[in-house]
């Protein structure tokens, strides 16, 4: 199976070699059976790349130290669900992982559209099998997980205890599926250049791929923040590494489009744009996947240095220059068919929107590869850190939350006074109203009020727009509230869905302005000592050792502290934190000690404990934080979850006619959030 | 045809829109000037200080490897002390603060602080880079203590 999975890799490579170059030639000369034998070729390729990976596993599973991936990132105690997860703990593995997800959306591309958009298809299989192409020739010749080592080791090396989480087994395929995911609107962007279909053939066909990958990139980068916080123990949960910027950019630019892509739609407007964006997201997933193995940029959790990271240049390098090619020679086709007629509209809104998501993306970019840059311009590396992306993002930040209110209460080509004031006077109150009781409540960081009185305008906004949305349906229908605001999401599924999102987005914003407030105490504790300390609240927290206890577990040692805590006086039950040194089968160490924090979670804040160390008689030396509204953070990510499922989520036929290429209908003239009533 | 002349959407469209950048981009720009740091090698850092004493006592960014067996714990894990190197230039550096998991014998860390007249440099964060954290290179997985105890005769 192991030597099938090998060979298997090799053929894949053939396979898809054979599929970009038919279906090319295909589209080029309009052969239809050389486009035929493309898709076929591109479903051949997805079934070899599973033989390897079923290879893989097998090697995993049976514990084949003699293939070095394994014996680098299993081992034979390794719980079976992180053996399973070994599979893209490392370079070459994650590398075939990523060639699988990509091989198996070729192929659902292809099928989807066995009898749509024919005349893209021969060129979207084509970029496709290009883009499998690169990943499969690095990996046979630069990263290969099959290659062997030239003695058999008894025990595999492990995995690093930290992968060892829960969230670590979904945040890489999470990640990979959006990343990915932004391969196949890239092939259609591709394809519509090359044939200059640049209508809204492509558009319509990339919408729902743009938002499956939007959402598994948003819950990736949720569950990466999660895993960071839980497990490595420094108190928070976003520090501006390299590598979360990387996981960033791509989310950043494809929602610029997931905005934009509706003006093109409503108003034929932003064309060029929105080729630039999705081609754009695209790059910066590489971008982000060569930064993330190269080592080019030191990161706290890179790769090793590789080879690889010169085959995802070169391979970037030469996307950049084709895509630019392509797009400046087709600036002609895509000319706008529509101008902007008032600043006091929608799509004004949505051009303010795109500036600043694309305005913070360049930020992040320029911040992340500032020592790059300065290197080969001054000669010399120069780092900007945190505050840098916090001056700059966090104004441009709260401007977008503030869009977000604005935005959804404009009328399409140009608002009325009647109609903003008809609008607007809600959401105002709302803002008016959490600003008040935020400085009531004694908050005096003036960013923290401006974020909260943003929350409170976009919240009113969008519980306006779903009051509405329920009364005009209780006087059209007279449904009950419930019905009525069931089916209200239902019939407008891309209008609700994103008006949830926003409110997850709000509540995130809502937490993070909570984190200005966090506290940090350094206390030692022997047994039996006491501690009080004053949370963010003003509350009282009192910190009793129970003492220090070691004991052994199946695969590692722990040293463990245990506290009772209680708060003014009550009872919070006992908070343990531990240091945790994984050993092997033999009882051998392997990698470095691991901190296990301990979190008592709740609605106002965290209490996060981190055993720093244990010094003479005993005393523990804790790390204790309070971080206030880290849970909403959590909660607002799956409030976005829930709202791109609804979006994504396929639609009755009947909407899809209608919300076709609306702009040159002449029905449109009239706002369309009223159009979308009626319908409804 | 009429010229009518006003102020077009577009225009003022794009006049919002380089404000926007613009503030953003002097935002980038000052914040840059205020937070960017050197980043350095230890032969680097010493060749500045030797050039330009005001660089002691300077923030700076230092990446070395941590020279094997030279940390130093306070009791209890609080503050640190430990050498690191380029393979030519040496420093003590001393650390308060809690270390990460990742940071142990011969790992490359970054440092943050600054280097004092004394030579000692004072540093304010602490990350380790471990190379073998989810990736091991082969030689470095040959030398490690845990690899040769589960091995015996490899």
């Amino acid at each position: 199976m192991i030597l099938v999975g090998e060979l298997s890799l090799w053929v894949a490579l053939l396979m898809a070699i054979w599929a970009a170059t038919v279906s090319f030639a295909g589209g080029a000369l309009k052969r239809r059976a050389l486009v035929a034998s493309g898709e076929r070729a591109i479903h051949a390729t997805l079934g070899m790349v599973i033989l390897a990976s079923a290879g893989l596993w097998t090697a995993l599973f049976t514990h084949d130290f003699s293939i070095k991936y394994v014996a680098s990132f299993s081992s034979a105690n390794l719980p079976r669900i992180y053996t399973f997860t070994a599979f893209w703990a490392g370079q070459s593995g994650s590398m075939l992982f990523w060639c699988l997800i990509l091989a198996t959306y070729a192929s659902l591309a292809v099928y989807f559209n066995r009898s749509r958009n024919r005349a893209l298809m021969p060129y979207v299989s084509g970029t496709l099998a290009v883009v499998t192409i690169f990943f499969l020739a690095t990996m046979c010749l630069g990263a290969n997980p099959f290659e062997r080592l030239d003695f058999i080791p008894p025990d595999g090396r492990g995995m690093n205890p930290q992968l060892q989480n829960p969230g670590m087994a979904i945040h890489p395929p999470t990640l990979y599926l959006g990343y990915v995911g932004t391969t196949v609107p890239f092939a259609f962007a591709i394809a519509a250049l090359l044939t200059r279909r640049l209508d809204a053939e492509w558009l319509a066909a990339v919408r729902r791929w743009t938002l499956f990958s939007w959402f598994f990139n948003t819950i990736g980068i949720l569950l990466g923040m999660w895993w960071a916080y839980v497990e490595l123990g420094w108190g928070g949960y976003w520090a501006w590494d390299p590598v979360e910027n990387a996981s960033l950019l791509p989310w950043l630019v494809n929602t610029a489009f997931l905005h934009s892509i509706m003006v093109q739609e409503k108003r034929g407007m932003l064309r060029k744009w929105n080729v630039t964006l999705v081609v754009s997201t695209f790059l910066l997933s590489i971008f982000g996947t060569f930064i993330t193995r190269s080592g080019i940029i030191s990161s706290v959790h890179s790769f090793a240095q590789s080879p690889v990271g010169n085959w995802f240049a070169g391979f970037l390098v030469v996307a950049i220059a084709l895509t630019a090619w392509l797009v400046t020679t087709r600036l002609k086709d895509l000319e706008s068919k529509a101008n902007l007629e008032s600043m006091l509209s929608r799509e004004a809104a949505f051009l303010y929107n795109n500036l600043l998501l694309v305005g913070i993306a360049f930020s992040v970019l320029w911040g992340t590869l500032f020592p790059i840059i300065t290197e080969a311009v001054r000669g010399e590396k120069i780092t900007v850190g945190p505050p840098f992306f916090n001056t700059v993002n966090i104004p441009l930040g709260l401007l977008l939350l503030l869009l977000a209110g604005i935005g959804p209460l404009i009328a399409w080509r140009r608002a009325s006074v009647a109609n903003l004031q008809r609008q607007f006077a809600g959401p105002l109150i709302g803002a008016l109203t959490a600003g008040f009781v935020v400085v009531l409540f004694g908050m005096r960081d003036i960013t923290a009020i401006i974020a909260y009185t943003f929350a409170g305008l976009v919240t009113m906004t969008i519980v306006q727009e779903f009051y509405k949305g329920i009364a005009a349906r209780r006087s059209m229908y007279s449904e009950a509230v419930l019905p009525a605001f069931t089916r209200l999401i239902a019939r407008n599924r891309r209008r609700y869905g994103g008006y949830i999102v926003h409110m997850g987005i709000v509540v995130i914003f809502a937490a993070f302005a909570g984190l200005a407030f966090k506290k940090d105490y350094d206390i030692t504790l022997r047994a039996g000592d006491s501690k009080e300390i004053v949370d963010p609240y003003g509350r009282t927290w009192k910190f009793v050792s129970q003492g220090v206890s070691r004991y052994d577990v199946l695969n590692r040692q722990v040293t463990a502290v245990a506290l009772d805590v209680s708060r003014d006086g009550q009872s919070e039950g006992v908070l343990t934190s531990e240091k945790r040194q994984h050993v092997d089968s033999r009882g051998a160490p392997t990698f470095e000690p691991s901190t296990e924090v301990g979190i008592r979670e709740s609605f106002r804040e965290d209490v996060y404990v981190v055993l720093a160390g244990v010094g003479a008689d005993d005393a523990a030396e804790l790390r204790v934080t309070f971080n206030p509204l880290v849970r909403w953070v959590w909660i607002g990510g799956a409030l976005m979850a829930v709202g791109g499922l609804i979006v994504m989520w396929p639609q009755a036929r009947r909407r899809r006619v209608e919300s076709g290429y609306a702009a040159e209908m002449p029905s449109m003239n009239s706002p369309v959030r009223e159009t979308e009533l009626v319908e409804a | 045809m009429l010229y009518i002349p006003v102020v077009k959407p577009r225009t003022k469209f794009l006049a919002g829109g380089i404000l926007v950048l613009g503030s953003a981009g002097y935002l980038m720009a000052s914040s840059i000037q205020d937070t960017a740091v050197y980043y350095l090698t230890p032969g680097e850092l010493s060749a500045k200080t030797a050039a330009d004493p005001t660089f002691f006592e300077t923030g700076v960014k230092v990446g070395g490897r941590v020279v094997p067996g030279s940390i130093k714990r306070e009791t209890g894990g609080r503050q640190v002390s430990f050498v690191m190197t380029d393979g030519a230039t040496n420093y003590n550096v001393v650390y308060r603060g809690i270390t990460p998991d990742t940071f142990t014998d011969a790992v490359d860390v970054v440092v943050e602080g600054r280097l004092g007249r004394d030579g000692t440099f004072r540093a304010t964060t602490l990350l380790a880079k471990c190379a073998s954290r989810y990736e091991n290179a082969p030689d470095k997985y040959k030398s490690t203590p845990g690899y040769r105890a589960a091995t015996p005769g490899a």
